[in-house]
């Protein structure tokens, strides 16, 4: 009963002192108008009991981001698209990181997964989950982008953020470091590459250069403080700091130390750029430095002149994003936005800056500079190199265009 | 006394530190985690192969066999004649299309190792089930397709020694990632 009566107290205390900062509000801004909406808010449920504790939570019924599914004829091959516009924070929530199976997503009984380790190597393993949970761990957070990411960008333009940029997500990785487990096999002289394969019905596989293996991979089972996902790979998948989505391999049921390259469909016939000559570029591990604004970003409408929040994320494979630059004039001058710390290597950063938008046309940009002092390079740049025949890659700088009527559209569409 | 006591438990914690560092120092490098795969077992893991080939499983498979191996498993996704539909991808066709707008990059034009279609199509084909071609139709499927885009002749039969020995017309079409190739310009001042 006193909780209660303290309760309706500090109850009362806060719908007064909200009162009044809005008559203080009003006064300030000396414009009765702009209170419109500024009415006393009472609770509409009084004396009514919420729901008791819950054994899984959920987020709030009133939201409403989801991740865009890539219409496929064979959806069991496809993507969804993490919500980047719906944001916050460089922390993508498990449940909205992006997706690209090939094969579909399997149904993996932890207790019936098994993990071969063979090849060149001097002891070959078999390890259950239980027995890699028992080695030491680290956790560490990084983004994983996929390398069609953006690909649209190219020559078909998305209307918003999601669409163009929502195959990259971050998140806290735990797991085994991999340099420790090829210690614990013992590499073979000679050997120069590992051979991921994932349990999916495809056994998709990749190709990683040993240097690689042995500098940063991690075999990750936990994923932002829980199991990782069965969408993300459940119960084990490579995170490869930095580098294309696609040789994360999900649901890891095999490591084969290997003397080459093994050619696999997934590093030949696709994700690999094909040049205006012909040639085509193998091998383009690195995701190079990129960035995006999420708001104002394509879909969303401004309400009026007046102070806005730019905010976006930026991201480079190859460690720390160094500075971020907005652009609100077609990129005759950068102002430097101000970035979230800490900032992790290879993670993505969220960058804001506070603009004012005086209700007239304008562009908005932002470009990376990562800690190599690698520049994001624009559209235009990236073609003239690269040409129109390759879906991947795709780093150019985004230019979003805000109409006179608020509404903020690709510039490029 | 209070020092002593200090002293004393100082003394004890280095004690304990050390047998704990020569404590683990003693499991390195191995964890003792994990156990050595039975042949049967690394065998059920199916195999992997590379571009010599030499993970190839024995058995064959004829371009005549093929084509009703790919009549009955492929042709409703890839088309009859392996030209491509809305499910599946186009297998046939596109030589000298890579230079131009409308690139098509098939096995004929783009896949540089006969070996790879082996290894693709008996991971990952069917596309609605994987995994259960045997790898005598394994083989007659893969020549089928070489068949097809002239690569092979009607009258040949594919099998582990040469398979790896057929060289395709895109073989020398891959070059090594060369970037940083633009965005490391100075920035204007």
């Amino acid at each position: 009963m006193k909780d209660r009566v303290q309760s309706n107290q500090s109850e009362s205390f806060r719908r007064s002192s909200r009162r009044r900062f809005l008559k203080s509000s009003a006064v300030l801004a000396g414009v009765a108008s702009a209170c419109s909406d500024s009415q006393t808010v009472v609770d509409p449920n009084p004396g009514t009991l919420g729901v008791p504790a819950s054994a899984y939570g959920q987020r709030s019924e009133f939201e409403t981001s989801v991740r865009q599914i890539t219409p496929s004829a064979t959806p069991e091959a496809g993507a969804s698209r993490t919500p980047l516009d719906d944001s916050f924070g460089v922390v993508t929530p498990s449940a909205l990181h992006f997706e690209r199976h090939h094969a579909g997503v399997p149904r993996i009984d932890p207790t019936q997964h098994r993990l071969l380790i063979h090849g060149m190597v001097e002891r070959p393993l078999i390890l259950t989950m239980e027995e890699i949970f028992r080695l030491p761990q680290v956790s560490r957070i990084h983004f994983i982008e996929c390398s069609g990411n953006s690909g649209s960008e190219w020559s078909n333009p998305r209307p918003n953020a999601q669409g163009s940029h929502g195959m990259v997500g971050g998140s806290e990785w735990t797991g085994v470091p991999l340099s420790l487990l090829l210690s614990e096999v013992g590499v073979q002289n000679g050997a120069r590459w590992i051979v991921g394969e994932g349990a999916d019905a495809c056994r998709m596989h990749r190709s990683i250069p040993m240097e690689k293996a042995i500098d940063d991979i991690i075999l990750a089972y936990g994923q932002n403080g829980e199991a990782i996902r069965p969408e993300q790979g459940y119960p084990l998948r490579l995170v490869v700091p930095g580098w294309e989505g696609n040789t994360h391999i999900k649901w890891l049921r095999r490591l084969m130390v290997v003397d080459q390259a093994y050619m696999a469909r997934d590093e030949t016939s696709k994700y690999t750029d094909l040049m205006p000559d012909g040639t085509a570029r193998q091998f383009t591990f690195t995701m190079e430095a990129k960035s995006v604004i999420t708001f104002p970003a394509g879909g969303k409408r401004l309400d009026g002149p007046g102070i806005y929040q730019i905010s976006g994320l930026a991201w480079s494979g190859r460690g720390l994003v160094e500075s971020v630059e907005i652009s609100t004039d077609g990129g005759r001058s950068w102002l430097e936005a101000q970035l979230q710390e800490p900032r992790h290597p290879i993670a993505l950063t969220r960058f804001r800056l506070p603009w004012e938008w005086d209700g007239q046309e304008v562009t908005l940009q932002s470009r990376c500079i990562d800690e190599t002092g690698y520049i994001q390079p624009s559209r235009e740049q990236l073609i003239e190199v690269r040409g129109l025949n390759t879906r991947y890659h795709y780093n150019g700088i985004m230019i979003w265009k805000i109409l006179a009527d608020g509404s903020v559209e690709n510039a490029y569409a | 006394m209070p020092t002593r006591k200090a002293a004393a438990g100082f003394a004890g914690c280095v004690c304990v530190m050390v047998a704990a560092t020569l404590l683990l120092w003693g499991q390195l490098p191995g964890y003792g985690v994990g156990r050595p795969p039975t042949l049967e077992e690394i065998e059920s893991w199916d195999v992997i192969v590379g571009p010599e080939g030499k993970e190839l499983p024995p058995g064959e498979g004829a371009v005549m066999a093929g084509r009703e191996v790919f009549s009955l498993r492929c042709a409703e996704c890839h088309g009859s004649e392996g030209q491509g539909a809305d499910k599946g991808d186009a297998l046939v066709g596109g030589e000298g299309t890579l230079t131009g707008t409308r690139p098509l990059k098939t096995v004929g034009s783009y896949w540089p190792y006969a070996t790879t279609i082996w290894d693709y199509v008996n991971r990952a084909m069917p596309f609605d089930r994987p995994g259960t071609l045997t790898h005598d139709q394994v083989y007659a499927v893969v020549a089928f397709l070489l068949y097809l885009n002239g690569i092979i002749g009607e009258e040949e039969v594919m099998n582990a020694a040469n398979l790896p020995l057929v060289t395709m017309p895109n073989r020398n079409g891959f070059v090594p990632d060369p970037r940083p190739d633009l965005g490391e310009m100075d920035r204007a001042p």
